[in-house]
């Protein structure tokens, strides 16, 4: 990885290296009373992956929309490094350096995936920056290393509307990681993946860590142990426990939450 | 460098640009002076393809823009033919004794050359902000510009003695000491049209190539992954709806040139849903298909209603029903080759004896053709070397 990625991690060395990179306290989210989050906490250091698992319904997706504004608590705080960001609007938590991935691909489809990567990395988001068509060399050159990383040398003035599943999926993931966002939320990134797709896109997230800090949402459990990473597991809105995958496989409270449910138990994967 | 396309696609752009400001000598005046009046029209149409076909913003009352535009050169000209204290004809029937202050402004030829710039691309970049702040859209925001449309030509009959009411502004005679009637000021008219035009599609062609453009289809195609990305899509949208506002209003105001009259039937409801099928059927997404479905639909208007004048809603309508569902791209999508779906699909059927085809012929990517014969992409993986 060269230089610009190196640059995207914008460790600034006037930080207390001690301060957490994300800070969510006590939030709540209710929908006509239902509290779809419910008084969560949790905290995520720099360079940091987080797995976020679940049954169906355990708030998993709504704590993502939550931390990036796209619903909004009704208590509690999001607080990013150091600063409350809880009632910004959407694209302004963004600039200060949260991007995410959606569960279903949501690339630009219109756009061809050069042009796809070169909106998500654009340093400027203001439209008064945007009436030029020059695109700024380390644009070019982020944006050339992130093809490449996604494996879409070959695809890059195609309309990302012609990918398939997994390439589109790759792609966002791609857009995500060209914004230079310090975190990155992916939801269920390795869905419809193969295996074989779905192991490259853990080996990816493990490298970027390095970069990055990661809070990753799936449901399988084989992708989840790529990625050799603590787990937080949710149910019903709370924070049911955290710990490593054999710390969470030998629980017996989420052997309880996850019974009934046979096809999402967290069993060996594939 | 300029690709091979490029320079061809200029060149042409060239050769009907000449071919369009030769016309007065090889058309006749009757022609010449619908083509005018078209083209102006076209200048509008432009606009429509940059906020439906490019941002994805639908509005059915881009009337009212164009009425903007329209009017304050009307009132100029209303102005410019009286005596410094003559008061237009309508005012006295009206019984108003004083000019309006507002009328007043328009003694000044400068004010209303800017006025019908600048007062519809303000209108409309500030009502849309207002509205797309609210994140209303789509269908909402598409109603709203239709109740607009609605209000403001029912406002210019109900205050007869400000707007000249339902008959409008007429009688014009003179502008910046030129006489309207002269076919010298009408041929000057014509080619300052053509020119309008010109600098209206090429600014608008190098607006689309820039960053700019590309962050606004990227709004038209996912708006809440745009806002993800950390963009603030509000401001693209109405600066957008507010380049289309400016040129509805020079349309309008070189109609009213042109046709020598603007009055509430120009800019109310239904001229502007016709607005909306010009742009339709040219293409929306196309700023050539824009200009070619204004001259279409407009000449054809025109033909028809000179044959037979109570035929042309009907062709009109049918028409707009027949683009909609054969060729959603307009005539500028003919060129590409998924609008021919259709008929590759129909003739399979047709040749399996009514069995659904077994695979489109002219499907150009796997996923389209796995759509079509009914496989589940996403569940379908890729194997391994496709994507390493």
């Amino acid at each position: 990885m060269s230089e610009p990625l190196r640059q995207a991690s914008s460790q600034s060395p006037g930080q207390p290296p001690s301060q957490a990179l994300l800070r969510v306290e006590n939030l709540t989210v209710s929908f006509d009373g239902f509290k779809a989050v419910d008084g969560m906490n949790l905290t995520i250091q720099r360079n940091q992956v987080r797995v976020l698992i679940g049954p169906n319904g355990a708030g998993k997706s709504t704590l993502l929309d939550a931390i990036i504004g796209h619903v909004r608590p009704s208590g509690g705080r999001v607080i990013l490094k150091g600063e409350d960001v809880t009632h910004l609007p959407e694209h302004k938590i963004v600039r200060k350096g949260i991007c995410r991935k959606f569960q279903a691909p949501g690339v630009l489809e219109g756009l061809t995936v050069w042009e796809n990567l070169a909106v998500a990395a654009r340093s400027s988001r203001e439209w008064w920056s945007s009436l030029t068509h020059r695109t700024p060399a380390d644009v070019r050159e982020l944006v050339e290393e992130v093809i490449e990383m996604i494996n879409l040398q070959d695809k890059r003035n195609s309309l990302a509307k012609v990918l398939a599943h997994g390439q589109k999926q790759w792609l966002e993931i791609g857009m995500v990681v060209a914004s230079k966002a310090d975190l990155l939320l992916l939801d269920e990134p390795a869905a419809g993946m193969s295996h074989g797709e779905a192991a490259q896109t853990a080996d990816l997230i493990r490298r970027l860590s390095d970069w990055h800090s990661f809070l990753v949402i799936d449901h399988d459990m084989g992708f989840v142990a790529q990625l050799e990473a603590p787990i937080t597991v949710l149910h019903l809105g709370r924070l049911l426990m955290e710990g490593t995958l054999e710390e969470v496989r030998r629980d017996p409270q989420v052997a309880a939450v996850y019974l009934g449910r046979e096809a999402e138990k967290p069993n060996a994967g594939h | 460098m300029m690709s091979k396309s490029r320079i061809i696609k200029t060149l042409l752009q060239i050769v009907v640009l000449i071919g369009l400001l030769l016309a007065p000598y090889y058309l006749s005046s009757y022609n010449l002076s619908l083509l005018g009046r078209f083209l102006a029209y076209a200048i509008l149409a432009l606009g429509l393809s940059l906020v439906w076909g490019q941002g994805g913003i639908l509005c059915l009352g881009q009337g009212v823009f164009f009425g903007l535009g329209a009017y304050a050169l009307a009132l100029h000209l209303k102005l410019a033919g009286l005596g410094p204290t003559d008061l237009p004809d309508f005012m006295v029937w009206s019984g108003l004794s004083n000019l309006p202050w507002w009328w007043k402004l328009f003694h000044s030829a400068a004010f209303s050359f800017a006025a019908v710039i600048l007062i519809p691309a303000l209108a409309a970049g500030g009502l849309s902000w207002l509205v797309f702040r609210r994140r209303v859209g789509g269908v909402y925001f598409a109603l709203i510009t239709q109740a607009l449309a609605l209000a403001f030509s029912t406002l210019l009959i109900s205050e007869q003695g400000y707007t000249g009411g339902f008959n409008g502004l007429t009688d014009f005679s003179t502008l910046l000491g030129y006489t309207v009637l002269d076919p010298k000021f009408q041929r000057a008219l014509y080619w300052i049209t053509v020119v309008v035009l010109a600098a209206s599609f090429w600014f608008l062609e190098w607006l689309l190539a820039s960053n700019f453009g590309k962050i606004l289809r990227a709004i038209r195609d996912g708006e809440n992954r745009v806002r993800f990305l950390g963009y603030n899509p509000v401001p693209f949208k109405a600066l957008v709806f507010a380049i289309g506002g400016a040129l509805a209003g020079l349309s309008g105001a070189l109609f009213t040139l042109h046709a020598g009259v603007i009055s509430p039937a120009n800019v109310g409801v239904v001229p502007s849903i016709e607005m909306i099928a010009w742009v339709a059927v040219g293409g929306r997404a196309s700023l050539v298909g824009a200009v070619a479905g204004t001259l279409l639909v407009n000449f054809g208007k025109d033909w028809v209603s000179n044959a037979m004048p109570s035929l042309w809603p009907f062709v009109m309508g049918l028409l707009f029903v027949l683009v909609v569902t054969v060729v959603p791209k307009g005539l500028s999508g003919l060129w590409d080759r998924d609008s021919w779906d259709w008929l590759s699909r129909a003739i399979s059927r047709w040749r399996s004896g009514g069995q659904p085809p077994a695979s489109v012929s002219s499907g150009r990517n796997v996923e389209h053709v796995k759509k079509a014969v009914g496989i589940d992409v996403a569940a379908t993986p890729l194997s391994e070397d496709e994507t390493r």
